[in-house]
């Protein structure tokens, strides 16, 4: 809009460079006018709330929940350390939370590889398909990742239960006389995760290998390659964004995954989503739960950074 | 070689075109099917067995809608997904209107310093994970309760539902922005019409799918969430998902399956109608 100056044209450069000022300046004010809605509520509501966050965590846990005004860093001692109980001075390595993260990161790592594993092909015959076919596959792809959450997670519950589809059938083939136990164990909660992330995989896996140049691959077969050796030598090198992109799509949320593993999971094999759920609930030891929600942040800004590397380096934009 | 007398033409079998397609790759078609499988049998379990007879969940006796008429039917259902819907108006109304704003001022304004960053933030809800912003909702809901004696009561739960709508509104409307054709704009302007007259005569029209678009994005995502809904949620303040939540940790009945056969329903239909959007869009 600003480009276009014909009126300018017989005034003077005075007259011109201060028309230019003027349209810069309501350009300036236009664009803040319009960006203050949505910066104002994500910065009051959800960037704000996230020093307050950052602030509990060195506070100390009020007796019934919420915080104590004065400082301390008893939420990150806690989460290494028990104290003695004689002498509170004294520290004991205590490794139980480090577990439950240890536990997170390996369910998330095995449902990523996974989906990776059976996400990857998916993709790769999406994207080989001829357009019309490609778009509803990628609807069929695309429609569970916009159906809730909670009833995918109910619905996976449903067929692995003990008394569920898997196990009902089994029984009734006679291959196994008492179900097997698959409800309420960290198996339970990969699955899940897969199920509910495979989505996230193949869309930036579909998206990359899209784009891939077939001459090449046609040039590998001109050189003597097996179909074998063109997958492995052209196919996924030049995947290799998707491949970063969506195995950091789907361990992130996998990662900080609360309802899959609520669902899902046992009491005893908790992630660090129900935990950190736990200290704002039953539990309740807010600064501790502040310090986890802290530590899960730190860890995936530190993927996110990977991610925006990957991505930044190939010039592939969001949306 | 030369054949000059041509036999009837050569028709490939099926073995001999997967060979000259330079794309397959063997059992790729089978795994694709497979993930289709993984991703559909259990919702459609689910589905089948909201129209059960029977009280048990998986044994299957006879086709009935008892179950959705005892949801229809309970009260508590009844209020709580009145307050989903209360909820998901307003955050997609609020975050419908931000983000159109935010993606015309990231498109159709000169480039500026500080443009990435406004990016970033508007992303931002996307990136942290849930479970954080939650906990952190609610520290900031409590902090305000605490300290300032402030309780907005349910639009709590709004204005932390708006916070990550914006973002799924704003990819949609900010993608059409990019896509319409500017001329059209600037052929306005050329015929005297001022900045709001081509904007609400030119621009807005033009806008309106990618605008709807995006509130169904939205929308779905407000009326979807239970992570954050669960920890901001105050007594009394029961979505539909959450109160699926409660009853499948108290025990699986038929009618949870009703419940959740319902919600499905609403995020195909409103998904299926953004996919036929889009896809009119391109023609």
């Amino acid at each position: 809009m600003t480009s276009i100056d014909a009126t300018a044209a017989p005034t003077t450069s005075e007259t011109l460079a201060r028309t230019r000022e003027q349209v810069r300046r309501r350009d300036a004010l236009k664009r803040t006018g319009l960006l203050t809605p949505a910066l104002l509520i994500i910065i009051v509501f959800g960037i704000f709330p996230l020093f307050i966050v950052l602030f509990y965590s060195f506070l100390e846990a009020g007796a019934y929940g919420g915080v104590e005004w004065k400082f301390s860093t008893e939420a990150y001692v806690t989460f290494l350390f028990n104290r003695d109980l004689f002498d509170p001075s004294i520290l004991n390595f205590n490794p139980s939370y480090l577990q439950i993260f240890a536990r997170s990161f390996i369910v998330a790592g095995v449902a990523t590889f996974v989906c990776l594993l059976v996400g990857f092909p998916a993709a790769y015959f999406m994207a080989t398909r001829p357009p019309k076919t490609r778009n509803l596959w990628l609807f069929l792809v695309t429609l569970p990742f916009w159906t809730n959450l909670l009833v995918r997670s109910f619905a996976m519950m449903l067929i692995i239960r003990d008394q569920g589809l898997i196990n009902g059938f089994l029984m009734w083939t006679g291959i196994i006389q008492q179900p097997i136990v698959m409800l309420y164990t960290p198996f339970a909660v990969a699955l899940g995760l897969l199920y509910a992330f495979l989505p996230f995989m193949v869309l930036p896996l579909y998206a990359s290998l899209e784009k891939i140049d077939f001459r090449l691959v046609e040039a590998g077969f001109d050189l003597y390659a097996t179909r074998s050796q063109v997958l492995r030598r052209i196919i996924i090198p030049l995947s290799k964004p998707g491949i970063i992109a969506g195995c950091i799509l789907v361990f992130i949320p996998g990662l900080g995954a609360y309802i899959t593993p609520a669902l899902l999971g046992g009491g005893r094999d908790l992630m660090i989503g129900n935990l950190i759920a736990q200290q704002f609930g039953g539990s309740r030891n807010w600064p501790f739960g502040s310090a986890m929600a802290l530590i899960l942040m730190a860890v995936v800004l530190v993927f996110l950074m990977i991610y925006a590397s990957v991505t930044g380096r190939q010039k592939v934009g969001h949306g | 070689m030369a054949d000059v007398t041509a036999p009837a033409p050569f028709v490939a079998t099926r073995r001999q075109r997967r060979m000259l397609d330079l794309t397959h790759q063997p059992g790729f078609r089978g795994v694709a099917y497979f993930c289709l499988f993984m991703l559909y049998a259990p919702i459609v379990v689910l589905v089948i067995y909201s129209f059960n007879a029977n009280r048990s969940v998986t044994i299957w006796t006879g086709f009935s809608i008892d179950w959705f008429l005892k949801v229809a039917a309970n009260e508590q259902i009844r209020r709580a997904a009145i307050t989903s819907i209360q909820i998901a108006v307003v955050a997609t109304i609020g975050a419908t209107i931000a983000a159109t704003a935010a993606a015309l001022a990231t498109t159709r304004t000169s480039p500026y310093r500080g443009m990435g960053a406004a990016y970033v933030i508007i992303n931002l809800p996307l990136m942290v994970p849930e479970i954080v912003t939650a906990v952190a909702t609610l520290s900031f809901f409590a902090m305000g309760r605490t300290l300032l004696g402030i309780d907005l009561g349910l639009a709590n739960l709004m204005l932390a539902h708006m916070v990550f709508c914006i973002p799924f509104a704003f990819l949609p409307i900010r993608a059409r922005l990019e896509d319409m054709d500017k001329t059209l704009e600037q052929a306005a302007a050329d015929l005297y019409a001022s900045p709001w007259h081509s904007f609400r005569r030119v621009t807005l029209p033009l806008l309106t799918p990618g605008i709807i678009a995006g509130a169904m994005l939205a929308f779905i995502t407000s009326i979807d969430d239970v992570t954050i809904t669960t920890l901001v949620a105050g007594p009394g303040q029961t979505t539909l998902p959450i109160y699926i939540f409660g009853q499948i940790r108290r025990g699986i009945t038929p009618e949870t399956n009703a419940a959740s056969t319902i919600m499905l329903a609403v995020s195909v239909l409103l998904v299926s109608l953004f996919f036929f959007l889009a896809q009119r869009r391109k023609k």
